[in-house]
């Protein structure tokens, strides 16, 4: 599958619009400063950089904040049960390869209730871009803990701070036989273009991690301040991938990599399976 | 209110009901399915084969009925059998009491060591499969062809037809081998028998 | 013109075939016994004429991908039995919210929870009525032969394309792993229903909108209709909604799509009804036992018929009524602990007597129980 590269427009905010649902009301359900809209407008472009079709892409998503993102956006959309998007996806894709799939998920939706569906998604290696959104806590049922909050932290249902290990979900993903994984966060907005752009492009399963921002929640249960405050804690703790590869563990304490963690070539489920049919019909 | 039936009703005369039974591993639900496709090929009579799954198919007791008919075939098992095929003194002891009373009693006569009528027609099916067709895996195919000549239920092109078309690769000779073994033994007992 | 051919079919391969002639092209399950060769018989024909398998990582995914291929424009499907089907029934909630037309098979075992994965069993009856939580209408039809299995299926997809609806198909252990010759439809021998599509531009299409049957033409996700799929309450559009005027329209809908239309749904065999003063009510394997002992009692001269139901949902109050009109009293005989019966006892006038004869052991109900229990009722 080619894509092609249109003439890079200017970033107005003209080509967002072009994106937006028409007759969807707005404002969304998203908090004021909430990252889920930087995430939104990076895919915007990424798509519009690449010339895709509205119609070639289908959003699919669970339940949570950043899965209302479907919603927004005017392609063709599946809003889907809780942890259950990529399940959904698979379908849509497995049935229409030639559609370019999207799926929006958050930690909880894709750690907790969708794990298992994530894990097989991965090692399918179906052709689906996973975006990932961490702010590390539930927000739409109002700030519990979710399987990436950190050991200690607090949330509605950590009261004292979490007794539980978090699962880093660009590990999770590679080991899991995803061939594109990636880590970003809303503070770094031109490079979450330039990945998603790359994920979308790549012929495999593609994990992008938006490390984001629940200030309503997350900030506030654990005294990070407001949206601005998160945005400069991330540019704080985020280090570059090469740069990373260079320190030491103890001064990655606290820290994380960012960029392309990992990407290989390997062959996807939906091709095949194709050429399984090709075979089949061809021997008969 | 209350009625009694008993002696006023009658089990149903339009159907040939056999049960195939032995124990797990000895090809009975296979055999039966060979058997209905047999049926199949013969004329347009009305076939329906069902068997028993889970523990009793893994070693235990196992069997499989089929049922055949001119007519459609409403209760898909056997109610009361016409034909009873045991491999082994278990499944014997277990299915005898549902054999109808004339019913026509086929036993592995290598297994079976205690009858409980002398009313049976006896073949060593396990024994002709080790030693005349080669291999024990066949003793199902020598029964079937038995049943066939005793029966008459179908042809012997058809259940050759329906063997050969399930035997694996490699195995149509002996598996030739057992029909015409089954065959020929059953009719040998059937001249005995008069 | 030549016969037909017969061939010797297992009802689990029954329901891949009767898909396949329906227009199947997708399948995604997960193995359970004892409904895994329709899974593996998919598996086997569906690359053959170009269509798709998938094994998912469960139930829930699997219903989940059928519903992603099915808004993709493919006629889809899955297979199971109970501890699976109650795993499928978060998302088969999102198939009636959605309006998302598919099949469910569901190959009944013992319960509940892992119960007897090998024994039979009819007690998801209900189940395939009220799974889901929530108000929608449920159509679920019920073969008891190796060749209603076939064209139930048919039906099944039939009735989920013309009401963009789910449909359960429920059958049990004894019919799905019983074999039977059995000839098949011709090609175009049995119409096929495809879904409506929208004729009007993307920019008037509403993706749920209100038409005069209710059923909103449905288009394939790719083909320039672009909308929101999601299981929020929705308006005509497809967005969410908290309004009560919009929330109560789509509830009617989800309902009157359907039961509006129900005498298209509706399907019994009658045997020997005519002048019946007992009629056996049953569906599935146990129908074969009723009319078995139909047969049986007959012959000794008592009027008695056999109803099958196969349809199950919606249940056909009126029809029954209608049937069991010269009835004194009916047997209903089931596999569970008393399900259908309720239907029965809440259709019929109170004129007729309401007897129950149930099974749950694991074992289907012979003829002569059936005979036995008219006993207590001739």
């Amino acid at each position: 599958m080619t894509t092609a590269t249109k003439n890079k427009k200017s970033q107005k905010s003209s080509v967002i619009l072009d994106y937006l649902r028409p007759n969807k009301g707005m404002p969304s359900v998203w908090c004021a400063g909430c990252g889920n809209g930087i995430v939104m407008t990076a895919i915007i472009r990424a798509v519009d950089n690449l010339g895709l079709s509205k119609d070639e892409v289908v959003m699919a998503s669970g339940i949570g904040c950043s899965s209302r993102m479907p919603m927004y956006l005017d392609f063709s959309a599946l809003h889907t049960t809780h942890g259950r998007s990529l399940a959904f996806a698979t379908g849509v894709k497995f049935a229409r390869p030639e559609l370019k799939v999207i799926d929006i998920t958050g930690d909880g939706d894709a750690l907790a209730i969708g794990g298992n569906h994530f894990i097989h998604a991965c090692r399918r290696n179906i052709d689906i871009t996973a975006i990932l959104i961490n702010n590390n806590i539930y927000g739409m049922t109002g700030g519990q803990g979710s399987p990436t909050t950190p050991s200690g932290a607090f949330s509605t249902t950590t009261p004292y701070g979490n007794s539980e290990k978090h699962f880093d979900p660009c590990s999770l993903a590679k080991a899991a036989g995803a061939s594109f994984v990636a880590r970003t966060t809303v503070y770094h907005a031109t490079q979450m273009d330039t990945i998603i752009q790359k994920a979308i492009s790549h012929r495999g399963f593609s994990l992008v991690e938006v490390i984001s921002n629940c200030h309503t929640y997350y900030g506030r249960l654990n005294r990070m301040g407001d949206a601005v405050a998160m945005l400069n804690d991330f540019k704080n703790r985020a280090v570059p991938l090469a740069k990373s590869k260079k320190m030491t563990e103890e001064e990655m304490v606290g820290k994380f990599a960012i960029g392309v963690l990992h990407q290989e070539e390997k062959t996807e489920f939906c091709d095949v399976y194709q050429s399984v049919v090709d075979k089949v019909k061809g021997g008969k | 209110m209350a009625v009694s039936l008993k002696g006023k009703v009658a089990i149903p005369e339009d159907r040939f009901e056999m049960r195939l039974s032995g124990s797990g591993g000895q090809g009975m639900i296979l055999a039966s399915v060979i058997f209905a496709e047999a049926i199949g090929k013969t004329d347009k009579r009305n076939v329906v084969q069902t068997q028993s799954y889970g523990p009793e198919a893994r070693g235990g007791a196992s069997k499989s009925d089929v049922v055949i008919s001119e007519n459609e075939i409403y209760y898909p098992k056997a109610i009361k059998l016409d034909l009873l095929l045991t491999m082994t003194q278990e499944s014997l002891d277990k299915y005898y009491a549902d054999l109808k009373e004339g019913g026509t009693l086929i036993v592995d006569t290598s297994l079976v060591t205690e009858f409980p009528t002398d009313k049976y027609f006896g073949l060593p099916f396990t024994e002709l499969a080790k030693k005349e067709a080669g291999h024990v895996m066949v003793a199902n195919v020598i029964a079937l062809a038995a049943i066939a000549e005793l029966t008459g239920s179908v042809t012997r092109e058809a259940l050759t037809d329906a063997v050969l078309s399930r035997a694996p690769k490699g195995t149509e000779e002996k598996n030739k081998k057992a029909i015409e073994i089954g065959f020929a033994e059953a009719a040998k007992l059937k001249a005995k028998k008069g | 013109m030549a016969d037909k051919e017969r061939v010797l079919v297992m009802g689990n391969q029954a329901c891949v075939l009767g898909a396949i002639y329906a227009g199947l092209r997708f399948f995604a399950g997960y193995p359970i016994t004892p409904s895994t060769e329709v899974a593996e018989g998919c598996a086997r024909e569906l690359p053959k004429i170009g269509g798709r398998f998938i094994q998912m990582e469960d139930e829930i995914g699997s219903i989940a991908a059928v519903i992603g291929a099915s808004v993709s424009g493919l006629k889809a499907m899955t297979a199971t039995s109970g501890p699976g089907y109650s795993l499928m029934i978060e998302n088969l909630g999102y198939a009636y919210m959605t309006e998302t037309p598919l099949v469910v098979i569901n190959v009944q075992r013992g319960g509940p929870s892992t119960g007897l994965p090998t024994k039979v069993s009819q007690s998801d009856t209900m189940q395939a009525k009220w799974g889901p939580h929530g108000d929608y209408t449920a159509i679920t039809v019920a073969p008891s032969t190796i060749g209603e299995t076939v064209t139930e299926v048919i039906r099944a997809f039939n009735l989920a394309e013309r009401f963009r609806t789910p449909v359960t198909v429920l059958l049990d252990e004894v019919l799905g792993h019983s074999r039977q010759i059995i000839t098949l439809p011709e090609p175009g021998e049995i119409e096929i229903f495809d879904r409506v599509k929208p004729t009007c531009s993307p920019e008037e299409f509403e993706a749920f909108a209100m038409t005069p049957n209710m059923v909103s033409p449905m288009p394939a996700y790719g083909e320039g209709y672009r909308y929101v799929c999601t299981g929020l309450t929705h308006d005509t559009k497809g967005f969410t909604t908290n309004k009560s005027e919009e929330i109560a329209p789509k509830m009617y809908k989800l309902r009157h799509k359907i039961i509006d239309y129900q005498d298209e749904i509706h399907k019994m065999r009658a045997e020997k009804m005519d002048d019946a003063e007992v009629a056996f009510i049953s569906y599935g394997s146990v129908a074969r036992a009723a009319l078995q002992a139909t047969d049986i009692v007959r012959k000794a001269g008592y009027k008695v018929g056999a109803l099958q139901l196969q349809t199950i949902w919606p249940f056909p109050d009126e029809k029954l009524r209608e049937m069991c009109g010269k009835c004194r009293a009916v047997v209903v005989a089931e596999l569970n602990m008393g399900q259908i019966v309720h239907e029965v006892r809440r259709a019929l006038p109170p004129d007729i007597e309401v007897h129950e004869l149930q099974r749950y052991d694991g074992e289907i109900l012979t003829p002569m129980q059936l005979v036995n229990k008219l006993e207590e009722v001739l």
